[in-house]
């Protein structure tokens, strides 16, 4: 793959066959890679992370929604190569292995969740919505959140399950 | 009738039958992200492959080189139209479409050819190095050229798909009041999320062919893949790969054929997807409409002669055009009471993108004109739009201008009360706090809440359910139970509406267990059907309520064996078998252990006719009603519209699982308020201008109001399990009802939708 | 393609000297789309979002003790950063323009500098440059010089920079008087602008509006704004209404619009009226 890369014209990172990324609090080796790849390239085909999506592969949609150093940003404008160091969460590990946050089982309690497909890049945005802001509005989850796109649900369904967290963890 | 509340819908999840709101069993996997889309699915040693497609609208192919390509390192292989080994064509009703085009290309983004290769980037590569040779020819893009002959035809099949009239009753009646009025629809994206992908593994030798695959209808896929590849049908497996959305553009096969074609080529498994720019140009889409229409009423405002001509640009191939084009004429009277019509219908073949299914099939078109002409018709008998509704308003008993009887259950009248009671938004312009967020324009700041004006506008609707004019679109399911443990086998295909909650909850309802278990989703059962055409709780459903009650048959007769009771006396209670009529109480687990139950059931619905040439004819298998009323906020300067709510009544038979009818209810909103204000494929000669989500604009969280939604719950006779199909209903006369609103605001006439900021403005 | 993530501006510098038609690549949120797409395969990629001297903001309250505030913004500050404090307050129209850009995704990693560099004649921020009259700082390994935005930005997609040359910062005048931004889109989130407006009254009482996504390059309006400072009234915040109207119509007059996909120039000219008429009226209420 590496011949192939050189191949084509471009070139693995020079001086290294791969490059080490921080994913869900692990380093993950990232190797032969073409390097023009997209975060949500490299997480979804070399690192085995599918949960976040590709919809639009412009940051129009929110599908590929992940925390890079604790912001959220869309991966698919991330160049993988240029994410080194940084601290890097998706929705594999916004919580404890195996225990769905309480963002995630609100999701499904309130029926939030259709085809899925924008699922995980919500979740992400929600739970950095209300990291941020515990007590939101009816119009700022709107805003916040008028970054990640779903075509199933018409979003009634999954500003009431933000709300529904917003006050579950304000009586904690 | 039952309002949707958030309380109703906590009670009963434990349980989890029907009537209650269980959690989904695919939930939680979807929200920690491990759920499997079809394009999630991989495989050792994978290929990745790609389809090459033409960038001209029609043109003759010269030549095509794909030597160059195979220069390429990491290519594996490379397929056009000569290496099909079957038949060369496909399609859902007449197989009139290319698997590659060989001697003539008719659509922007036709494929021609598809390599196989070791990374998406080499695949790039190698469509970039295949040489293909054009000669380009004037293209047919007006729909009239294709109706008055002066194009000639694009395509063997001619230039029209379908023509059908209807000719009802007095042809000659002019109304004491005539309104008249032409109404285009452009051509809107089903634009689901999750992209077209497949992954496709042959069988040593190439004797078969393994696919995942998210579509709408495995059968229909396989018998049309199977045919191309030149296999027997049983040596095409399918499973159904994790569907992210589909909204019809699934119906059509759009990468199948070319993954496996592939994949048998090289032997290895191949794995295809579609970018969003391909996207648009990979699936058909909803019909482009004009419609005429001509009303006739009496000076009170009761509707008395409906005249319309219908023209349904289907794009190059037909896929479902017909079948669009018959509901589209069979629905141009709405849900109101008439009793002439003359009614002309086309769907014409052109050089634009192929269209066919898209949530609602025709009567989203119809009812944006039969919506704008009731209007007309108040303001013309000095009635407002809901007394024009309620005064025409079907009721069971009624005729269709094709003379079929509407048998259903058909409250359009209440649901036109109902919705007219739900509370109006209670703040005013610009909301309570001043943000500029609630007015049109939000954070652009384009306007103070002093340049706005509130509008509110009404639209009902009557819907087909289920496929129509003979087609005997059956569904099959089988159940298995074994100590108390329920399995259900089915191929309906799951796109996000959540079949697979209400089939646990059948389960659960019939048979009094609380575990179900759902086995793959693939061809080794029978036909499930599409899912589409808002039939799935009703045909699926009913196939599973079918076989899960020949299970329970089966088990009485095992009970009634063991215990010395007659089985008729026997009935499940809670999670238990008991006497009716004694004492007998044992569990279902008990009761049947140690034995296997198993039952496959098909359901049919009842036949139903062709039309004739008068458009006569008992053609669809049932119907649904709703109505919406909008409310909206609109800058007139600007023409920036802000929706401030939807509230709507929809007849729904019963809420067997009233947060999935929510859940259809508000997506359903959200895709008829894109159509109303920003959805639009943008075609200019035959080419697409707006291939991206940068352009193509979805509602967001900030376009879409909040919804008030009832549900108008009157058991149908009809359906298994008295319930309605609620998917299509509320993206089709929310449409008209906020494009009502705009006009309400703004006091000027709009005729086309989705509504540009110009036409409001200019 | 090889890449480089400096977390010094010198190295950066070096990487462009020696590689001057390498990308510089900040937040992405243009150059990844053209990647995506397959529409760019640049040689090299000089990542610049780990240099902190990109990433800093500076307020001198009045650097000669006469002359308005003056806001330097580091290229590499993101619009997100740009739309809260103290940056909103600094400079409001552009924190306003900056809620406006793309989405929350969008905003945490799409940069001024990005933003300025790609010269997008809908870029969002572009019309507060202009009628602040910003200048537009340039660096290279050989050394720096400025250019006023106006100079900077040539033509739609093309600008003044020099091989080698990465854009270190923007420096403004943070006035105290009255500014604020408009945009008109099709959609209430997450929209490209079809018509996008700039006005601010300077220290010295002048009105400046600059119009966006009407023409080749972020239009100015001399005759609206000569018209302006003949019938406005500072100290009372008034104008009449007939003169607002005029206003508008002189800046419709002003731009330069075209038919797309997304609009026409027809449409757009009769909104840049409309904002014009209504950002003159924001910053002069009465009369």
């Amino acid at each position: 793959m590496a011949d192939t890369a050189r191949q084509m014209g471009v070139d693995p990172l020079p001086d290294n066959q791969y490059y080490v990324l921080h994913v869900n609090g692990a380093p993950h080796e990232v190797g032969d890679a073409w390097i023009g790849e997209s975060l949500l390239y490299v997480l979804r085909e070399r690192l085995g992370l599918t949960g976040s999506k590709g919809a639009c592969e412009q940051g129009e949609c929110g599908s590929c929604s992940v925390m890079v150093d604790g912001e959220l940003v869309c991966s698919c404008l991330v160049l993988a190569a240029s994410a080194i160091g940084q601290e890097i969460v998706t929705v594999e590990g916004i919580a404890s292995p195996g225990r769905p946050s309480d963002v995630q089982q609100a999701f499904v309690d309130c029926g939030a969740v259709q085809c899925g497909f924008c699922t995980p890049g919500l979740i992400m945005a929600a739970h950095a919505l209300l990291d941020r802001n515990p007590q939101p509005t009816d119009t700022e989850i709107r805003e916040e959140l008028s970054g990640n796109i779903c075509r199933c649900t018409g979003y009634g369904r999954i500003i009431e399950a933000v709300q529904q967290v917003a006050v579950a963890r304000s009586q904690r | 009738m039952s309002t949707v509340t958030r309380e109703g819908i906590r009670e009963g999840t434990v349980r989890g039958r029907l009537g209650d709101s269980p959690p989904r069993p695919d939930g939680i996997a979807k929200v920690q992200g491990s759920f499997a889309f079809s394009g999630d699915l991989s495989s050792e040693g994978v290929l990745w492959g790609a389809t090459l497609r033409s960038p001209h609208p029609y043109a003759r192919i010269v030549r095509i080189d794909v030597t160059p390509a195979w220069k390429i390192d990491g290519v594996a292989a490379i397929v056009t139209a000569s290496d099909v080994p079957g038949k060369s064509t496909y399609g859902l009703i007449s197989s009139d479409q290319p698997v590659f085009a060989s001697d003539v290309v008719r659509y922007v983004g036709e494929p021609i050819a598809a390599v196989a290769a070791d990374h998406p980037e080499t695949c790039r590569r190698a469509l970039a190095a295949i040489v293909v040779e054009y000669e380009v020819l004037p293209a047919l893009t007006d729909p009239e050229r294709a109706i008055d002959g002066s194009h000639p035809p694009i395509h063997p099949d001619g230039n029209i798909i379908r023509r059908q009239r209807i000719v009802t009753g007095d042809q000659s009646l002019v109304g004491e009041v005539v309104v008249e009025g032409t109404y285009e629809v452009g051509m809107q994206d089903q634009a689901f999320l999750g992209l077209e992908a497949a992954l496709a593994l042959p069988d040593p030798g190439g004797a078969g062919v393994e696919l995942f695959i998210a579509t709408q209808w495995l059968h229909e896929d396989r018998a049309q893949i199977a045919a191309c590849l030149g296999l027997a049908p049983d040596k095409v497996r399918l499973t159904l790969g994790g569907v992210g959305g589909a909204f019809g553009a699934r119906e059509d096969i759009s990468l199948q054929v070319h993954t496996c074609l592939l994949a048998l080529r090289t032997g290895r498994a191949v794995r295809m997807a579609y970018s969003r720019e391909e996207s648009f140009v990979g699936h058909v889409h909803r019909h482009p409409a004009k419609i005429w229409m001509r009303h006739h009423a009496t000076a009170q405002g009761r509707l008395q002669r409906v005249e319309a001509r219908v023209v349904l640009d289907g794009g190059a191939y037909a896929s479902t055009s017909s079948a669009v084009l018959i509901n589209a004429v069979t629905h141009t009277q709405g849900p109101y009471k008439c009793v002439n019509a003359t009614v002309d219908g086309y769907a014409v073949r052109s050089n634009n993108l192929p269209c066919g299914a898209m949530r609602g099939f025709g009567v989203v078109q119809a009812c944006f004109a039969h919506e704008g002409q009731m209007d007309k018709l108040a303001a013309a008998c000095g009635l407002d739009p809901v007394e024009i509704r309620l005064l025409n308003a079907m009721e069971t008993g009624d005729s269709l201008i094709t003379g079929q009887v509407i048998e259903n259950v058909a409250p359009v009248a209440e649901c036109i009360r109902v919705t007219s009671e739900l509370p109006l938004p209670d703040t005013p312009v610009g909301g309570l706090d001043g943000d500029p967020m609630h007015l049109p324009g939000g954070a652009g700041l384009t306007a103070d809440a002093s340049h706005i004006r509130r509008g509110i506008g009404w639209g009902v609707s009557i819907k087909n359910l289920m496929y129509s004019e003979g087609f005997d679109d059956y569904s099959t399911a089988r159940c298995r139970l074994v100590d108390g443990v329920a399995s259900l086998k089915f191929a309906t295909s799951e796109v996000g509406q959540g079949f697979v909650v209400l089939a646990q909850q059948i389960a659960r309802t019939v048979l009094g267990v609380d575990d179900v278990v759902l086995e793959p989703i693939d061809t080794t059962i029978g036909s499930a059907g599409s899912t589409s055409a808002s039939r799935q709780t009703w045909m699926s459903g009913g196939a599973v309520d079918g076989a899960c009650r020949l299970v329970r048959e089966r088990l009485f007769e095992h009970v009634g064996a063991r215990y010395g009771v007659e089985p008729v006396r026997l009935a499940i209670d809670d999670r238990d078998v008991v006497d009716t009529l004694g004492s007998l109480r044992v569990s279902v687990a008990e009761a049947g252990a140690g034995t296997v139950f198993e039952e496959t059931f098909e359901h049919h619905h009842r036949p139903t006719e062709e039309l004739d040439e008068n458009g006569h004819g008992n053609c669809h298998t049932a119907f649904a009603f709703v109505a919406h009323r909008a409310v909206v906020d609109v800058d007139p300067d600007l023409g920036l519209v802000k929706v401030v709510q939807i509230a709507t009544a929809q007849d729904v038979g019963v809420a067997l699982n009233p947060m999935s009818v929510t859940g259809q209810i508000e997506g359903g909103i959200a895709q008829g308020l894109g159509l109303a204000l920003m959805e639009e494929i943008v075609l200019t000669d035959g080419h697409v201008r707006n291939a991206s989500f940068t352009d193509y604009l979805l509602p967001t969280m900030l376009d879409m109001p909040p919804v008030v939604a009832a549900m108008v719950e009157h058991p149908d006779p009809m359906a298994p399990l008295g319930a309605k199909g609620v998917g299509e209903p509320p993206c089709i006369s929310s449409t008209p009802a906020i494009v009502a609103a705009i006009r309400d605001a703004i006091g000027k006439d709009l005729h086309r939708v989705p509504v540009r900021p110009a036409d409001i403005c200019l | 393609m090889s890449v480089l993530n400096p977390t010094r501006l010198a190295e950066a510098l070096e990487a462009l000297a020696a590689q001057p038609t390498a990308l510089v690549l900040a937040g992405g949120t243009d150059a990844m789309v053209e990647i995506n797409m397959g529409h760019r395969r640049p040689s090299a990629v000089v990542s610049v979002s780990r240099i902190p001297e990109l990433r800093t903001w500076s307020y001198d309250a009045s650097p000669d003790g006469t002359s308005p505030a003056q806001l330097r913004i580091g290229a590499g500050v993101t619009y997100a950063e740009i739309e809260t404090e103290p940056l909103c307050t600094w400079v409001p129209a552009l924190g306003q323009a900056a809620r406006t850009v793309g989405s929350p995704q969008i905003r945490h990693a799409a940069t001024l500098g990005g933003n300025v560099a790609t010269c997008s004649p809908a870029g969002d921020g572009l019309p507060v440059l202009a009628a602040l009259d910003a200048d537009v700082h340039l660096v290279s390994a050989s050394g720096s010089r400025k250019l006023p935005f106006a100079q900077f930005m040539t033509g739609p997609k093309r600008n003044a920079l020099l091989p080698g040359e990465l854009i270190e910062a923007v420096s403004l005048p943070a006035f105290q008087q009255w500014q604020g931004y408009s945009k008109v889109g099709v959609r209430n989130a997450m929209v490209i602008s079809n018509a996008g407006a700039c006005l601010a009254v300077d220290d010295g009482g002048g009105v400046r509006i600059a119009l966006g996504s009407v023409g080749p390059t972020i239009l100015r309006c001399p005759d609206a704004e000569a018209f302006a400072a003949g019938v406005v009234d500072i100290d009372s915040r008034s104008v009449a209404e007939a003169d607002v109207v005029e206003f508008g119509r002189l800046a419709a007059e002003a731009a330069r619009p075209i038919d797309d996909h997304r609009s026409t120039a027809a449409y757009r000219r009769h909104a840049v009226a409309v904002l014009a008429q209504r950002l003159l009226r924001r910053a002069f209420p009465n009369g």
